[in-house]
């Protein structure tokens, strides 16, 4: 679903179009997300970029506040694309821009009824993300921290639990900030990470977009080589067996 | 015939969504139409009628995480 990277970049914050395609390269993404605006504000470009570049689109409904708008914004997205893909976002406010796990559920069962691949963008609450994929979306992406904070994962133990309580896949979507935390969601055994601001708003996208690469790399190398168990006093890794008498 | 496009009053002598669509962008793949608030799907552009005062959203590929 989010290919081999296991990277999914999100498009949002770029400066510039050559900013974003040299990121995306550098990322080894496979998949990007991408949102619908209108034509006279939305700018020629983006989409002919994307397919050059061989990228799939998931398409998002950023800017939802009720379920009944997600909906109509994935149907519209999906008339565009041409995919069953949605990254399905139904927001609570603006201050935190965490979704309404309510309005998400309700939007999740009908677009899932409708015959799309629901990904919705929920909190980190392993209930709902249960409940989620009990009505049928096709993976579940707990926020980390709040969209574009670079917080990184402010609950780890609840991300652990999702990938505990669903048998779908888990997408760490939202508050990472750099590399390092998109590590930690591979060894919390995420299956992807969505990244977007934390690459865009780099400094220096690319070299970010490659560090992130690494890092979902290694977090995954990490994951499933099983890490040592944590220890509250000392465990010598040198053998007493031998050790000669002064 | 004035609609409304994307939040703007036009006048348009097209009588199709597809005419309209024509006028707006050149680009068909990535673009969506919404008619008072309906989807119309882009194999019914052809055929579906504008009348006077109806709201389009024309939509496009955006930037957005």
């Amino acid at each position: 679903m989010f290919g081999e990277s296991r990277l999914i970049l999100g498009t949002g914050g770029a400066e510039s179009l050559a900013a974003l395609e040299a990121a995306i390269v550098a990322s080894g993404t496979e998949l990007v997300t991408v949102a619908l605006r209108r034509v006279d504000a939305a700018g020629p470009g983006l989409l002919p970029m994307l397919d050059r570049l061989g990228m799939r689109i998931l398409p998002n409904t950023a800017g939802c506040y009720t379920a009944a708008d997600a909906v109509k914004a994935a149907h519209l997205a999906r008339d565009a694309f041409e995919t069953d893909l949605v990254k399905l976002e139904v927001i609570g406010d603006e201050r935190t821009l965490l979704p309404d796990g309510v309005e998400l559920l309700r939007a999740a069962e009908t677009l899932v009824a409708d015959g799309f691949q629901v990904l919705p963008y929920t909190s980190d609450d392993p209930i709902l993300a249960r409940r989620l994929a009990d009505v049928g979306c096709a993976a579940v992406m707990p926020a980390g921290a709040p969209i574009g904070s670079g917080l990184g994962i402010s609950n780890p133990h609840h991300i652990r639990l999702i990938r505990d309580s669903v048998d779908v896949p888990v997408v760490l979507d939202a508050g990472i900030g750099t590399a390092s935390d998109a590590a930690l969601a591979m060894e919390l055994g995420c299956d992807a990470v969505l990244i977007a601001s934390a690459v865009t708003r780099a400094v220096d996208p690319a070299r970010m977009a490659a560090a992130m690469r690494h890092a979902v790399e290694a977090g995954r190398l990490a994951f499933g080589a099983g890490r040592i168990p944590k220890r509250y006093h000392a465990l010598a890794s040198t053998s007493d067996e031998g050790r000669p008498a002064w | 015939m004035k609609v409304i496009v994307n939040g703007a009053t036009r006048d348009v002598d097209v009588v199709s969504v597809e005419g309209l669509v024509e006028q707006l962008t050149t680009a068909r793949r990535g673009v969506a139409v919404a008619v008072n608030g309906e989807v119309v799907p882009r194999s019914s552009w052809p055929a579906a009628q504008l009348r006077d005062g109806d709201r389009v959203e024309v939509l496009t590929a955006a930037q957005g995480g």
